[in-house]
């Protein structure tokens, strides 16, 4: 029983990380050797495909447009969200459970239905093609989300701490940012976490609203693919690159999700 | 001074609170008594101006307060769960109604010195909440709630939550804390032991309504209605339908006795706590007989439901006294101290008030 309980999660992690690991080698390989040999270890190892995404404008305005338009979705869903969840957890007003749930019903389209009267309603109004185009549509299923993560945590927080923040004098504003929101903190980062990871894979709408200005990583790399024939490298370490910024973000709220997961209820 | 004058709680179609008037006079210690859901956080909710009532009025010290926001006016309170602010330190939880109240700092640290060496929690003044035990967490509300000099301290049921011991130590400082201050206290329990060790005045909600309300001692002997006795009687009091004719007073043919002078004939609600409900014969005491349901042993307290005349009957009574669920069993109640309440629920004697106990 001993060997077999250290066995069975190394195997699991070990079949987890194969393909992460596949496409990190990858990154350091010629195109030339993957395609033509079979290789665990890169064997010509090269930065060459890591030197064209930092130097080409095409490859590195990629990251930095998603990181944009991700930032912004981000810190706007959260906003919204924050007072709309306390709304939902602190008071009783008619169809709230309904309201609740209809929220929760905007994720469950594809994204595919919305691509097209996005596309037109920005183009209408001059928005296409610009970071805060991808934002906002990506605020369409990252504010629900958010809501409902915050809705948990702030059921978990006794009523009697509004309460007794008023009976000490704050206002409803001073209790709010000074109290309730550190109060609050892990289901912020929670609330952060998803959003930021949603609007970061999301490819469709973020393919469809943007053109040049604010084309994301994901596109370029696409674009990339079908244009110059097999780059395969070059894409591996684009590939590469664009799990580094989720993976950044889970090690600054790991506290917060062990702790949300089991606050919360996500 | 605090006034209720008529005042309403309405949530949709339930009535939280019917019509209720009350007056509190500053430097009193004021009890509310009552079950779960009788109206005590409420009312409380109510006179510390956090919910607007549907009607009524709240008067402090001569002023109309109703619709006053809670941030005007002085007042504190503490709740049964412990209640602070995770985020902060000890000392800043403790100092945050000074803060607000724009107290200079030198001030600030000196008072809330003197409330932590007064809650015994000076040494974990820089520490969270969080990281301290139950116990401590409550002194920390506590604290907060007396470092300012409140007009209205508010207390709902603070020692529910704590463990037996540590709401003993506290019962026995409580009193002290407010000793000189001329604030009104309110102390919501829901125990009538707790309300009979505070003392001060008392008043028995039941069902949203002030069943009674008078100096502590005084409703608990002589309460006003059988409501009132109920609300007061823990475990609760047996009650059983009497008819006084002549000089015997009988409920049913097998309990029968003397009837008290000058109690006039008719029918009667009587009332016996279930102390003076005894196994064992006391001098002028009535046998009851009745089919044992529960007998709970706790020590050196026997608690025994039982099955009786006018329906479920409980003595509690020092020793041991075993008893067999099921069996046929005589106890002995000591008509001398009970309570005879007229057929609409008024006391008309109280024989805790006058006899000998």
């Amino acid at each position: 029983m001993r060997r077999v309980s250290w066995l069975v999660p190394t195997v699991y992690i070990l079949f987890l990380m194969l393909p992460i690991y596949w496409l990190v080698t990858m990154s350091f390989k010629t195109t030339n050797e993957i395609l033509g040999s079979f290789t665990l270890f890169p064997q010509s190892f090269t930065l060459e495909n890591y030197r064209v995404i930092f130097t080409d404008p095409t490859w590195y305005m990629g990251y930095v447009n998603s990181l944009i338009y991700v930032t912004i979705n981000t810190v706007l869903s959260v906003c919204v969200a924050l007072p709309a969840a306390y709304a939902f957890s602190r008071y009783r007003f008619l169809g709230d459970k309904h309201l609740f749930f209809w929220l929760l019903t905007n994720r469950m389209a594809p994204a595919a239905v919305f691509a097209l009267p996005f596309f037109q309603l920005y183009s209408a109004v001059g928005i296409f093609d610009t970071h805060l185009a991808v934002a906002l549509a990506h605020t369409l299923f990252n504010i629900p989300l958010a809501v409902w993560i915050l809705e948990g945590f702030m059921s978990g927080v006794p009523k009697q701490l509004d309460e007794t923040a008023y009976i000490d004098g704050y206002s409803f504003p001073s209790f709010f940012v000074k109290i309730f929101i550190p109060t609050i903190a892990a289901g912020i980062g929670v609330a952060a976490f998803f959003c930021f990871m949603f609007s970061w894979v999301e490819l469709l709408l973020a393919k469809t609203l943007t053109a040049v200005a604010a084309k994301p990583i994901a596109a370029t790399m696409t674009k990339t693919a079908s244009s110059s024939g097999y780059e395969l490298g070059l894409l591996a370490a684009a590939g590469t690159l664009t799990i580094i910024p989720g993976a950044i973000v889970i090690y600054f709220v790991r506290n917060y999700i062990a702790k949300g997961f089991a606050l919360g209820r996500v | 001074m605090l006034e209720l004058r008529n005042i309403t709680m309405r949530v949709g179609t339930e009535t939280h609170i019917h019509p209720t008037s009350l007056v509190f006079k500053p430097g009193s210690f004021n009890i509310l008594l009552g079950t779960t859901l009788a109206g005590k956080t409420t009312l409380m909710q109510l006179m510390a101006g956090l919910e607007k009532p549907t009607a009524g009025e709240v008067w402090f010290n001569g002023v109309n307060v109703t619709g006053v926001p809670v941030q005007k006016r002085n007042v504190s309170m503490v709740y049964q769960q412990f209640i602070n602010y995770p985020n902060m330190s000890v000392f800043d939880n403790i100092a945050s109604p000074l803060r607000v109240g724009g107290v200079d700092r030198a001030e600030i640290k000196r008072r809330v010195g003197a409330m932590a060496e007064l809650m015994r929690i000076s040494a974990m003044l820089d520490r969270r909440p969080a990281e301290l035990s139950g116990g401590q967490q409550q002194r920390i509300a506590m604290a907060r709630a007396l470092v300012k000099d409140s007009d209205l301290i508010l207390l709902d049921e603070p020692l529910a939550n704590l463990d037996f011991k540590l709401r003993e130590e506290m019962r026995d400082e409580l009193p002290k804390l407010f000793g000189e201050r001329q604030c009104v206290v309110v102390y919501a329990t829901t125990e009538p032991t707790e309300a009979l060790l505070f003392g001060g005045q008392t008043a028995a909600l039941h069902q949203g309504r002030v069943a009674d309300f008078g100096p502590t001692g005084e409703i608990y002997r002589r309460p006003a209605s059988l409501t009132g006795a109920q609300v007061f009687s823990e475990p609760p009091i047996n009650t059983v339908k009497a008819v006084k004719s002549g000089h015997m007073i009988s409920a049913g043919s097998s309990l029968t006795w003397v009837a008290p002078e000058g109690l006039a004939d008719g029918d009667y609600t009587i009332g016996i706590r279930a102390h003076h409900v005894t196994p064992f014969e006391t001098a002028g005491s009535v046998p009851v007989d009745g089919t044992i349901k529960i007998a709970e042993l706790s020590g050196s307290e026997s608690m025994i439901h039982f099955d009786a005349i006018g329906g479920d009957w409980v003595s509690l009574s020092h020793g041991v006294h075993p008893f067999v669920a099921g069996a046929r069993a005589t106890l002995y109640a000591d008509m001398s101290a009970c309570f005879y309440f007229a057929p609409d629920g008024t006391l008309v004697r109280s024989g805790e008030a006058e006899g000998r106990h």
